[in-house]
């Protein structure tokens, strides 16, 4: 405990840190991409997206800002960094766009390496400041506005890029090969049979109620979800279907590098895939910018105002599955759990509720973290920050110490995190700060409560 | 000389109540052709039931969460902006004016009221001066178009604070009064005192996005 309370409190040891950190993490792709820089495409390039790809909603944002400084209780890393001004959600536009703006693209090298920092690494695109703006403000979309110029000028950091590329080639984030893909479902569906005689993943079934879809993580290295899932499936009798295809993947990393043609592109090819099933809605695993990218970003590349398929998150689906009866928990979970909203989700789409009842029908013993639901803080990993990549993993942890405080002020033995982006940082975060718990998503509890029926059809 | 002051006292004031209006008014129509040719998706999200549900969760006193966490600067802010309003239109001296030139008129403060009232809207001008010194986050926004934003806004305050009382050359603290009010209401449309038009237009964007597409409150 000790040790946790002096990592957690001294600032002076973690603005040092910091600072080797920063040192530390220099992006050869960022570096590389800045040597390659004139002057006049700087400018032409700024000035192009500022000119032709805004418009009055950017201009009124610029001109409503009357310099409150209200937005800065909303940011964790401004808190985090002991109210440090430049981390404010105000400070991040003035250091970027608006001085784009000022200087009419007439910027440095020196300032666009900072600027990709800015909005690539101390920002998350939360939102949340969106909340605590009297205006309505919207930060994160002038942050994602910098990461478009900073795509175009080609100095995206390498990590994200590189699952960019992936997106480009194979449809998923992370490189899985098409038969690669088939033979993980193949590979879950021969372990459950072990527990549940004849559970199927159906691949292209035509016509399924369902379509389910992952992220491409999921195959890549925790296939166990995908076991659950198929156990939870299979369970409560659902008709439903796996594409085989690409188009499977329902993440989106060029939503968050200002790629918006590739993540056009991306979620076109998911909802093509479902259109092809025929299937009536779509179900998606705990993941939430991939939420986000095909019911609030995705569509709107595609000029659909909403999705044209019913995208239901994992949390309205076990909510669902719960209340109908399809699925009884047999005994509820002992320990002490405490929930995170995941911003994509909770301030993406007010799934907050349902998940507190999910929770409370699952485990014996729940707690609230503070501040909750659309005001929980960040994960602080969100908005692609993690997807940077280990160069610069220190910096996120100092940028997370809020967060990490208000877990540990939970006492909580387990932290249930429904979003793959806010698990993985959360994980760091646990693990970083010394904090006694354990990480879990919903799912794994719902598969490890639910009474373990095997599915007979007509029964 | 004579024939300036009777400028700035006559037609001057007609003037400026036109660029005031015509300004803000022109600003509006501007956004909304904007908003169709750039940006028309604004008006697939925007409802009205969400944005009034937004603007409304904002002008209850201490009601948003972000209000709460700075009850001071949101107090006084909340207070300054209705004074800022009420004193000059329920002005005695102002109302007889207003009968002049329209045969209307409507119930008056008590002007001593009003003078307090006054004194007030100036305490606050300086407090928010003050807290663009005091407080590092406002301070690392605040540039000289800021203080200038107060300044322009304390001066019809001050100068009419000093023409009603009467304690040295009234006549000119008329003139000054009348000018300096006549330079803010122009200013309003091409400033950032625009907000006033502006503000309700960027709160009901997010307040249709976060009630109509995140069904989320965004307070």
């Amino acid at each position: 405990m000790q040790s946790q309370d002096n990592t957690m409190t001294d600032p002076s040891n973690e603005t040092k840190q910091a600072e080797k950190a920063k040192q530390k993490a220099t992006d050869p792709a960022i570096e590389a991409g800045l040597e390659r820089l004139t002057p006049e495409r700087i400018k032409k390039t700024i000035n192009q997206v500022l000119e032709k790809e805004t418009g009055p909603r950017f201009k009124a944002y610029v001109e409503t800002c009357m310099r409150c400084g209200l937005c800065a209780e909303a940011c964790s890393y401004f808190l985090s960094n002991d109210r440090d001004p430049r981390f404010m959600p105000a400070a991040k536009v003035k250091n970027t766009i608006w001085e784009m703006l000022v200087k009419k693209g007439e910027v440095s090298r020196d300032f666009l390496r900072e600027a990709v920092r800015i909005s690539h690494l101390e920002c998350n695109v939360c939102k949340r400041c969106a909340m605590y703006c009297p205006f309505g403000i919207d930060i994160a979309y002038m942050m994602l506005l910098v990461r478009r110029i900073c795509h175009k000028l080609e100095i995206t950091p390498q990590y994200i890029q590189d699952t960019v590329n992936s997106h480009s080639v194979t449809l998923n984030q992370m490189w899985v090969k098409d038969d690669e893909w088939i033979d993980t479902l193949q590979w879950q569906e021969e372990d459950a049979r072990e527990e549940f005689e004849d559970l199927q993943i159906p691949l292209d079934k035509m016509g399924a109620d369902i379509m389910y879809s992952v992220i491409a993580p999921e195959p890549k290295f925790q296939a166990g979800l995908i076991y659950q899932t198929a156990a939870m499936m299979h369970a409560a009798g659902i008709d439903w279907t796996m594409p085989s295809t690409p188009g499977w993947d329902n993440s989106n990393m060029a939503m968050y590098t200002g790629d918006n043609e590739i993540s056009g592109r991306i979620a076109k090819a998911f909802f093509e895939t479902a259109a092809k099933l025929r299937v009536k809605r779509i179900v998606m695993g705990e993941c939430g910018h991939a939420f986000r990218s095909v019911y609030d970003m995705g569509n709107r590349w595609n000029s659909w105002v909403m999705p044209p398929f019913e995208v239901v998150h994992a949390l309205a689906f076990y909510h669902e599955l719960l209340t109908e009866g399809r699925i009884t928990i047999a005994e509820k979970y002992k320990k002490k759990v405490t929930l995170h909203d995941p911003c994509n989700v909770s301030r993406g789409r007010g799934l907050h509720d349902k998940a507190r009842e999910v929770v409370n029908m699952v485990c014996e013993d729940f707690v609230d973290m503070v501040p909750n639901r659309e005001h929980n803080f960040c994960c602080g990993a969100g908005g692609g920050v993690i997807n940077c990549g280990p160069p610069y993993k220190g910096e996120r942890m100092v940028n997370n110490r809020n967060k990490a405080e208000q877990l540990a002020a939970t006492g909580a033995e387990v932290l249930i995190a429904p979003c793959h982006n806010c698990h993985s940082g959360l994980e760091d975060i646990i693990q970083h700060y010394d904090l006694k718990m354990e990480i879990k998503f919903l799912g794994d509890l719902m598969y490890e409560t639910m009474e373990k029926k095997i599915y007979k059809p007509g029964a | 000389m004579n024939s300036f002051i009777a400028f700035i006292m006559g037609p001057m004031v007609w003037i400026s109540a036109i660029i005031f209006l015509g300004g803000l008014l022109f600003k509006f129509i501007g956004i909304i052709q904007s908003v169709r040719s750039k940006e028309p998706y604004v008006f697939s999200y925007l409802t009205v039931k969400h944005s009034l549900r937004s603007i409304g969760a904002w002008l209850i006193p201490f009601f948003p969460k972000s209000t709460r966490l700075s009850p001071v600067y949101y107090g006084i802010s909340y207070v300054f902006h209705i004074f800022l309003f009420v004193i000059p239109l329920f002005l005695a001296s102002h109302i007889v004016l207003f009968n002049e030139a329209f045969q209307i008129s409507w119930p008056a403060l008590n002007d001593g009221v009003a003078d307090w009232l006054s004194l007030a809207v100036i305490a606050a001008l300086v407090f928010f001066a003050i807290r663009r010194q005091m407080v590092p986050e406002v301070k690392y926004l605040t540039s000289g178009s800021d203080y200038l934003l107060i300044f322009l806004v304390a001066l019809p305050f001050i100068t009419g604070y000093l023409a009603y009382h009467q304690w040295f050359a009234y006549r000119w603290m008329v003139v000054a009064h009348v000018l300096s009010g006549e330079l803010m209401l122009i200013m309003i449309p091409f400033s950032r005192f625009s907000h006033m038009l502006t503000a309700p237009l960027t709160r009901a964007y997010m307040g249709s996005e976060f009630g109509n597409v995140r069904h989320a409150r965004d307070w």
